[in-house]
C-alpha cells in the first residue's frame, strides 16, 4: 500500500472513486492497516521459516534457478510460460462461444407459448445436466467418447478442441443462468412499454430487455470467467500440454516443484486484473444505484 | 371512414381468475373526442385501457378501432398497437437509451422509418413540448414531469390515431402535474382522440367532451362533464364525487 500523494483525510470527495478504501481511511487508518498487514505476514513467514522442513521446501519450491528454468523451459522440457499461452488461447476461444451459447439457452428458456415447450424443456435439461456433472467427467466423456465414435472428422479433432467443447458445454450452463437472472431482473413494465409501442416480442427482447439485463450481469459474468481461466488447466487430462501439465512434466523429470509455483503465479497474474476490473464494475454499479436512489 | 367511431367497445368482459374486473363495457368514442374515465381505484379503468391496447386479452365482447374489430381471431396485435398510443402512470422510459433514442426506437424498428427521418420528427415533437434540450439526456436525469412528457412524445412519434392515457399524473409530485396536463390539453386542442383514465377531476372537467364513471366493472353513468360533475344522476356517482370533494380534489 504505497501512499503517494497526501492521503485525503475524512470522507472521500464526491466524484472520486470511493471503491478505493485507503483514501477514506485517513493517515491514522493507513498506519494501523500497514502495521497489522506487516505483522500478519511476519507471523506467517516466521512459522514457515521455522517449520522443520522449511529448508527442503525452499529448495523444492522456490529455488531461483528452477523457477527460471521451468518458466522458460530447457532442452527436452516444456516451458511453463509457453504452455500457459495455450491456457490463454483456450480461455479466449471458449469465452466467445460460452457467451453466445449461454445467451441462446437463456433466451430459449424464456420463450412463452405452448408451441415452444420442447425447446424450453431442452434448455432446462441442458442447464440441469451440465451444471450437475463435474467438468472433469465431461472432459473424459467428450475427449475420449467422441473420438471413440469414429465419426469422420468430428472424431479426429485435436485434443484441445474437445477440451474447449467441454468447457463451453459446462460453462454455458452456468452463464445461461446468469443471463436468465439478468433477464428476469428487468421489470415487466419495460417489456409492456416496448410491446405497447408496437414492437414485436423479439424486438422488445433485443432492444429493451437484453441490453439492460446484460449490463446488470456483467460482474457475475466476469466472476464466472475467472473460474473459467483456472479450469483451462483441466484440459490437460486430455493430453494437451498447458501450464499445469508442463509444470507437472518439469517436476517429474527434475524432482523439483518450482514449476508448480511458476504455473500458479501465472494463473494468479492473469486472474488479478480481471478480478480488480470486476470489483470496479460492481463499485460503479453500486454508485449508480445510490445516485439513482437520491434522484 | 367518416362517421365511424374511433373506438367502439361492445359487451367487453375481463376477469383475472375469480375477479371479474370488467362486467360488460359498452363505450363509443367519436373521432377527435376526448373521453375521461373516472372512478375509484380498482373500478376497472386501467384494465379497460389495457384491453383496448391488447395488452390484456378480453374474455368476451368486441373492441373495434376505426371500423376494424381488433379482438377478432388472427389480428396482428403489433399492427394494432402501432396505431394506438398508450402512456402509463409509471412512464416506463427505457433507462439505457437517451431521450431521442427512446422516441425513435419504435418508429425505426416497428414502422421501418429511416433513421434521419425518425430523428427529425422526434426533434420536432420534442421542440413542440419544450424538451429539445433534453434529447441527449438519459431518463434518470429528468424530473418525473419531464419523463412523463417524453413518454407522451414517444407514443406520439408513432403517429397514433388514438391515445390511451392511464393515470399519467398519479406518480408525479403535485408541482409537476401541471406541465403534463398542459401537454395533454394541447393534444386535445389539436383534435387527438383520447381515452383518459384519471383521478384529476378538475382536469377531466376542463378537457373532457364526455366523462364516464366506472364502478365495479360497469360504466354506471356517462355524459358531458358539466352535468356529471354538477348533477350526477346515479347514487354511486354522487357518493364518489362527494368523497372527492371532501378530499378537496374538486
Amino acid at each position: 500500500m504505497t501512499q503517494g500523494g497526501p492521503a485525503a483525510p475524512g470522507p472521500s470527495a464526491p466524484g472520486k472513486d470511493p471503491g478505493r478504501g485507503s483514501r477514506a481511511l485517513g493517515n491514522r487508518g493507513v498506519l494501523v492497516s500497514s502495521a497489522s498487514t506487516v505483522l500478519f505476514f511476519t507471523i506467517i513467514a516466521v512459522v514457515v521459516v521455522l517449520a522443520p522442513g522449511s529448508g527442503v521446501v525452499a529448495e523444492r519450491f522456490f529455488s531461483p534457478s528452477h523457477l527460471w528454468q521451468s518458466l522458460v523451459g530447457s532442452e527436452g522440457l516444456p516451458s511453463v510460460l509457453g504452455a500457459f499461452l495455450l491456457n490463454v488461447q483456450i480461455f479466449m476461444v471458449s469465452e466467445v462461444f460460452i457467451l453466445i451459447l449461454a445467451l441462446i439457452i437463456a433466451v430459449v428458456r424464456g420463450i412463452p407459448g405452448p408451441v415452444f415447450f420442447p425447446f424450453r424443456l431442452v434448455a432446462v435439461a441442458y442447464t440441469d445436466l451440465f451444471r450437475g456433472v463435474p467438468l472433469i467427467l465431461v472432459l473424459y466423456m467428450i475427449g475420449f467418447g467422441v473420438p471413440g465414435l469414429g465419426l469422420g472428422f468430428v472424431s479426429y479433432l485435436p485434443d484441445v478442441t474437445y477440451g474447449v467443447i467441454s468447457l463451453v458445454l459446462v460453462y454455458s450452463a452456468y452463464v445461461a443462468e446468469v443471463y436468465r437472472a439478468g433477464i428476469e431482473s428487468v421489470h415487466e413494465s419495460q417489456n409492456a412499454a416496448a410491446r405497447s409501442l408496437g414492437l414485436t416480442r423479439w424486438q422488445s427482447l433485443r432492444f429493451v430487455v437484453l441490453p439492460q439485463a446484460i449490463r446488470r450481469v456483467i460482474p457475475p459474468l466476469l466472476n464466472d470467467f475467472i473460474g473459467l481461466q483456472k479450469d483451462t488447466a483441466l484440459v490437460s487430462v486430455l493430453g494437451s500440454i498447458e501450464a499445469a501439465r508442463a509444470a507437472q512434466i518439469y517436476g517429474a523429470s527434475e524432482f523439483n516443484y518450482a514449476s508448480y509455483v511458476v504455473a500458479a503465479l501465472l494463473f494468479v497474474l492473469i486472474t488479478i486484473p480481471l478480478a480488480r476490473f470486476t470489483d470496479r464494475l460492481i463499485a460503479r454499479d453500486k454508485r449508480r444505484r445510490e445516485a439513482g436512489a437520491l434522484a | 371512414m367518416n362517421g365511424q367511431p374511433a373506438l367502439l367497445l361492445e359487451g367487453v368482459h375481463k376477469s383475472f381468475g375469480e375477479n371479474e374486473v370488467l362486467r360488460g363495457i359498452d363505450l363509443t368514442v367519436a373521432p377527435h373526442e376526448v373521453v375521461c374515465l373516472i372512478g375509484a381505484s380498482g373500478s376497472g379503468k386501467s384494465t379497460l385501457l389495457r384491453c383496448v391496447n391488447l395488452v390484456e386479452p378480453i374474455d368476451s365482447g368486441r373492441v373495434v378501432v376505426a371500423g376494424e374489430e381488433i379482438t377478432a381471431d388472427g389480428v396482428d396485435a403489433n399492427r394494432i398497437r402501432r396505431r394506438i398510443g398508450i402512456v402509463y402512470q409509471s412512464f416506463n422510459l427505457f433507462p439505457h437509451m437517451t431521450v431521442l433514442r427512446n422516441i425513435t426506437l419504435a418508429p425505426r424498428e416497428a414502422l421501418g422509418t429511416d433513421h434521419a427521418e425518425a430523428e427529425k420528427s422526434a426533434r420536432t415533437l420534442l421542440e413542440r413540448f419544450g424538451l429539445l434540450d433534453k434529447q441527449d439526456e438519459y431518463p434518470d436525469r429528468l424530473s418525473g414531469g419531464q419523463q412523463q412528457r417524453v413518454a407522451i412524445v414517444r407514443a406520439l412519434a408513432m403517429r397514433p390515431h388514438l391515445m390511451l392515457l392511464d393515470e399519467v399524473t398519479s406518480a408525479l409530485d403535485p408541482e409537476l402535474v401541471a406541465e403534463v396536463l398542459a401537454v395533454i390539453k394541447e393534444l386535445a386542442s389539436e383534435g387527438m382522440t383520447m381515452l383518459i383514465a384519471t383521478h384529476e377531476m378538475g382536469f377531466a372537467r376542463d378537457i373532457a367532451d364526455r366523462v364516464c364513471f366506472l364502478d365495479a366493472g360497469h360504466i354506471l353513468e356517462e355524459g358531458p362533464p358539466e352535468r356529471i360533475f354538477t348533477a350526477p344522476e346515479n347514487l354511486r356517482t354522487r357518493q364518489f364525487l362527494g368523497r372527492i370533494i371532501e378530499a378537496g380534489r374538486l
